[in-house]
């Protein structure tokens, strides 16, 4: 049951599907980009997947981790995760879960982004949910929803500059709402 | 008459106001502010009306914003409970142990969580929830004006409150949980106080119930008023009370049972159209589970350690870090670094008052994660209200956003 979806998915997809992992009993594909809606497509609407349910969509912003690993002979376990060169990864990656009520079953789907082309395909039509999730990661992390309805920000006010969850945004900045000058706009 | 119109109305014919005019009216917008008596926490709805007829409306959150995700980078990851209290203000213990459970999964020892930890676990939680589903039906009552439930439920919820301060040491805001394992154990006094708690709180009910269930005034008020279909609740990715409402089974305590709920007897009310009246009665009935729930975890709940017996997770008893430099400085390690918590990415999702509460934490070894997302079952929820509202009247949206429990903290972090 574990991997069947994965498997599902590399064997329709093949080399869009860019790696699957299942750590920590959670399945996980790297979805690349151009195929993230067909992929979306084919799980919802497939009878054997059938991922009803969303779950939640966020964004993880890399930059700047260098990941430490833990000694080995720590007595808690260490999962074959790979440390990760510093330098030629992708900045973001979009992350999707999704979830099946029919079948009980999960994935979550993983989307790497270049910062220089911060742009997804929204999901807002197959899945209502995704109309507000989206939002917020617009909001938090300035990527660009293709094909959104309606995307402005959720959280911080309109005139808010710039985009607070990413890892150069220092947490100590103050931007308070200061009335402006009226302009003849 | 005909003359008399003619004067009345000038040079209009009479014979045309024999039928009836449509007078012209036009789109109104109105503001439901953030501060307003009926909105939950703070959220503002832009409502455009015509008449008292919601045409469109768009909700906006967000005034509550306290960058969660961001405060938890920067902390380590015992010093974030506070914060995850912070989350469901009404329901906090079940932030903490959800939060709890994800990093555990990270560190590979979610199953060897000592068993009286997760009881006491399973016990908080279901207190949580109770005080949760007291808040929302008192509140929504009082809102279409029955005041007497909202104050007989909110004694019932003060009474939970002291119990559990005397257990942790703070009325909302508990802190309670560790990675691991619970922070302190029971008080000696605790099985007969809630024991004792639970008969009375039965009797609340009782009262609450009978004032509400078939009042003709709040059944009109909550029958038949924003409704919802299983499919499109399934789409919004609602969860909880508001899901199980519209008809479908999905229960997280029930389909991915954790701690020790799959030890524990309990039914999954399940309601039929969606509507607010259907979701005050599921939530009347998940308090009543909830406490058979505990009356069964009190029965079983085994003596033994609450938090686990391992170094680079739990700090050492206050005698050993008193008399002992290895333990001290395991306990300086724990504070000023953290726990260090190999690298990976983990979900992991309990039943939260409103629906699935999960939070996704990635590590990146150190002791403090690199991101704590919370999927927070209320912004989720939220999202529906502005569907459910249009075409229902400005006075409908009283209980629709009342039942649909959006707890300022948790949709807003």
């Amino acid at each position: 049951m574990a991997r069947r979806v994965l498997d599902a998915l590399t064997a329709r997809f093949g080399d869009a599907i860019q790696s699957t992992s299942s750590d920590y009993g959670d399945e996980v594909a790297v979805v690349r980009r151009d195929k993230l809606v067909e992929v979306a497509r084919f799980l919802r609407d497939d009878p054997a997947m059938a991922f009803n349910l969303p779950c939640y969509c966020t964004c993880i912003d890399y930059l700047g981790l260098e990941v430490l690993t833990v000694r080995p002979t720590s007595p808690l376990a260490v999962p074959s995760v790979p440390a990760r060169p510093v330098d030629d990864r992708p900045r973001f990656a979009m992350v999707y879960e999704l979830r099946s009520l029919v079948h009980k079953h999960r994935i979550r789907i993983k989307v790497p982004l270049d910062e220089n082309d911060l742009v997804v395909p929204s999901l807002s039509e197959l899945w209502p949910a995704f109309n507000w999730l989206e939002r917020e990661v617009y909001d938090m992390y300035g990527v660009a929803f293709e094909g959104h309805p309606d995307l402005r920000r959720i959280y911080m006010y309109e005139e808010f500059i710039g985009h607070p969850l990413r890892k150069d945004y220092p947490k100590e900045r103050r931007q308070p709402l200061v009335r402006r000058e009226w302009t003849d706009e | 008459m005909a003359e008399i119109k003619k004067l009345v109305l000038g040079r209009r014919e009479a014979a045309d106001l024999d039928e009836e005019q449509e007078l012209p009216t036009e789109l109104m917008t109105v503001n439901m502010g953030p501060s307003h008596p009926a909105m939950h926490g703070t959220v503002r709805i832009v409502l455009t009306v015509d008449g008292e007829r919601v045409v469109e409306s768009d909700v906006q959150p967000g005034y509550l914003h306290r960058c969660f995700e961001k405060e938890s980078e920067h902390a380590t990851y015992t010093q974030i409970f506070p914060y995850t209290d912070r989350l469901n203000y009404i329901s906090p213990m079940i932030n903490n142990v959800g939060y709890a459970m994800a990093v555990e999964k990270l560190l590979g020892v979610a199953d060897r969580v000592p068993l009286r930890a997760q009881y006491i676990r399973v016990i908080v939680s279901e207190i949580s929830r109770i005080t949760d589903h007291l808040t929302c039906v008192g509140a929504s009552a009082m809102e279409l004006g029955a005041f007497t439930p909202f104050l007989y439920f909110l004694k019932f919820r003060e009474w939970l409150f002291e119990l559990l301060e005397e257990l942790s040491g703070a009325r909302l805001t508990y802190s309670y949980v560790r990675i691991g394992g619970v922070a302190h154990d029971l008080t000696p006094d605790f099985h007969e106080r809630l024991t004792d708690l639970l008969a009375r709180g039965e009797e609340v009910l009782v009262e609450v119930e009978a004032m509400l269930n078939n009042n003709r005034i709040f059944r009109d008020r909550m029958e038949g008023v924003g409704p919802f279909s299983a499919e499109d609740a399934i789409a919004f990715g609602m969860t909880g009370p508001c899901l199980r409402a519209c008809g479908v089974d999905y229960d997280i305590r029930k389909d991915y049972p954790y701690l020790v709920y799959d030890r524990l007897e309990f039914d999954v009310p399940v309601g039929t159209t969606g509507d607010c009246f259907d979701r005050y009665l599921v939530r009347i009935e998940e308090i009543k589970q909830s406490m058979r729930m505990l009356r069964q975890a009190l029965r079983d709940i085994p003596a033994g350690p609450i938090i686990l017996d391992d170094p680079r997770v739990a700090l050492p008893p206050k005698k050993e870090t008193y008399n002992t430099i290895e333990a001290m400085i395991r306990h300086f390690k724990h504070i000023v670094d953290g726990i260090r918590v190999a690298p990976g990415e983990a979900y992991s999702f309990v039943e939260g008052g409103n629906g699935e509460l999960g939070f996704f934490v990635v590590s990146d070894g150190t002791g403090r994660p690199w991101k704590c997302y919370c999927r927070s079952p209320s912004f989720i929820n939220t999202q529906t209200v502005s569907r459910t509202i249009s075409g229902h009247l400005i006075s409908d949206i009283v209980p629709i956003f009342g039942m649909i429990n959006m707890i300022g903290g948790e949709c807003d972090k």
